[in-house]
């Protein structure tokens, strides 16, 4: 963070989206947290955002050095596995939706579309 | 009786084979970890009724060699934790002083065999869960090199991290264990073959390098692994470490700066790959589903608000902002070069020494609740451990001494492969 305080331009928004222009960056309010729950389906109670919002400002505002760490050349040594296209014993039908919350003929019934 | 510590979330019984290295042997299984016919609840609301259809390969593998499974074994829900406060069905009590946590999210399995209940556990590893609760319970505990030990059947918090690794009374059983679960898997692409990894070898027996023979090893010693520890840990991690010398070890002091930003690049990643993994639990395929008269999205959102606790939702949630449109690069992006720079670190360090000796944890063990509230403080206590997990490597908590009547764990990493190093060590430090 300070290491860049000498760039010009500071007075403006930097291109960090919008949510951050800001000075405090990290600062995080009740909306947004809503609407992370809500891109994640997971509905909060109010007093469960509230808290979320103070505990995510400590937690980013600690992420935030993360912007001192150098750009890092990544050599992943990464290879794909495969095996034979054959067919392998696996789960029977019964197994599979045997921890299905409901189940009709063979098949997952989920909750209704709209 | 298992009550005392609360360390089993469900007592049951897997017979081993009759014959085998293990036989006689029990063993808990941490509750993350598939068992064909017994339920599996990951420390949660969610998954309190799920039973697996089919075993972790390491299960098979413990079986097929005598050992007999007692019990799964409590731990913080789906591993989000370091105390196993967060688990859905109450937290477990350290052996050692029954008003503080054993450590976490392992925590079950290091107070099982802490307390006599089992010979050995199975923990998982993500960044610190098998390590942090050996040293708060005053055992063994190792987390092996990424691609070691399949992670087939083993419920996925954050994939790119994890391990499964064993827990037990002394380095040797440990090992000993290490060496029946370790080895390719076809169900996991991620484990290895040593035979095929320069270096390696393919033959290792690592119950057998628990022979305490230290004369020559080199130790560094890195100064950012000790500043800021619990004054207390350090004496106690630090008269260890002499006692090595004293063996005919080297020490040297190393630099590792990149170590600052591991906890930083841990959380996001973590977060991020939770955040993925977790979005499985639906209610539709398996796990509680809310009763709930909206449509699919709705839903969702009420099965996962009444089946997940508070940490695992803070994380899903932390996770999902992280990898979001405007912050993917701010987060993401950079946590990744972080975790490029630890491994770099580590890899020029293991130019120079065998081994790297530090604090496992730099506290020692908090009190029941202590720091329930406080996320961050909990996270931060993870400094040591999870720089091991971003460079994919090898290491070992073995108790060092206590501190105020507290267990106290060193910890030892090694190069990629190189368990037998960092068992050699530990062994060592058990001798004194």
């Amino acid at each position: 963070m300070s290491d860049t305080s000498d760039s010009t331009g500071d007075a403006g928004a930097e291109a960090e989206g919008d949510a951050s222009a800001d000075a405090d960056a990290s600062a995080v309010d009740a909306e947004e947290v809503r609407h992370v729950a809500e891109l994640a389906r997971v509905r909060l109670a109010d007093d469960e955002v509230e808290t979320f919002a103070a505990q995510f400002g400590d937690i980013l505002d600690y992420f935030e050095a993360l912007d001192e760490v150098p750009e890092t050349e990544r050599e992943e040594e990464l290879v794909n596995v495969m095996r034979p296209d054959e067919v392998e014993a696996g789960l029977t039908q019964e197994e599979a939706l045997s921890n299905a919350e409901q189940t009709d003929d063979g098949y997952f019934v989920g909750p209704k579309v709209s | 009786m298992a009550g005392d510590h609360n360390a089993f979330i469900t007592e049951a019984t897997i017979e081993g084979d009759d014959e085998g290295p293990l036989s006689g042997t029990t063993v808990a299984v941490k509750d993350n970890i598939s068992t064909e016919g017994i339920r599996t609840t990951c420390g949660s609301e969610m998954l309190a009724d799920y039973v697996p259809p089919y075993s972790a390969t390491v299960v098979d593998r413990l079986t097929d060699a005598g050992a007999t499974v007692v019990g799964k074994a409590n731990m913080d829900e789906f591993g989000m934790g370091t105390t196993t406060e967060t688990s859905a069905f109450g937290p477990t009590r350290n052996p050692a002083d029954p008003e503080r946590v054993p450590g976490g999210s392992s925590g079950g399995s290091a107070a099982a065999v802490a307390a006599g209940e089992a010979d050995l556990a199975l923990g998982s590893d993500t960044g610190g869960s098998v390590r942090c609760p050996a040293a708060f319970c005053g055992v063994v505990g190792i987390k092996p090199t990424y691609g070691l030990v399949s992670r087939y059947g083993l419920v996925a918090y954050a994939n790119s991290l994890e391990q499964i690794g064993p827990i037990a009374g002394t380095v040797e059983e440990a090992a000993a264990a290490l060496d029946v679960i370790a080895g390719p898997d076809p169900h996991d692409g991620t484990t290895r073959d040593l035979a095929d990894v320069e270096g390696a070898d393919p033959d290792a027996s690592y119950a057998a390098a628990a022979d305490g023979d230290v004369d020559g090893l080199t130790i560094g010693v890195p100064t950012e692994l000790f500043e800021g520890a619990d004054e207390r840990v350090v004496e106690t991690v630090e008269a260890a470490i002499s006692d090595l010398e004293d063996r005919g070890a080297e020490t040297t002091e190393i630099s590792l700066p990149s170590v600052e930003h591991a906890v930083q690049a841990y959380y996001v990643i973590a977060m991020a790959e939770a955040s993925s993994n977790l979005a499985r639990f639906d209610g539709v395929r398996y796990g509680n589903r809310a009763d709930s008269d909206g449509n699919w999205n709705e839903s969702f959102a009420e099965t996962r608000e009444e089946g997940f606790g508070a940490e695992v939702k803070r994380r899903i949630l932390l996770g999902t902002y992280a990898l979001s449109a405007g912050y993917h690069d701010k987060y993401y992006e950079k946590a990744q070069d972080a975790r490029a720079w630890v491994r770099q670190d580590f890899e020029e360090a293991f130019a120079d020494v065998d081994v790297i000796a530090s604090p496992t944890m730099p506290v020692l063990p908090f009190e029941l609740g202590e720091s329930l509230d406080d996320p961050l403080r909990m996270y931060l206590a993870d400094a040591n451990t999870t720089p091991v997990n971003l460079a994919n490597l090898p290491a070992i908590s073995v108790p060092a001494g206590e501190a105020d009547g507290l267990p106290v764990g060193l910890q030892l990493v090694g190069p990629k492969f190189d368990e037998e190093t960092v068992i050699r060590a530990a062994s060592a430090v058990e001798e004194k």
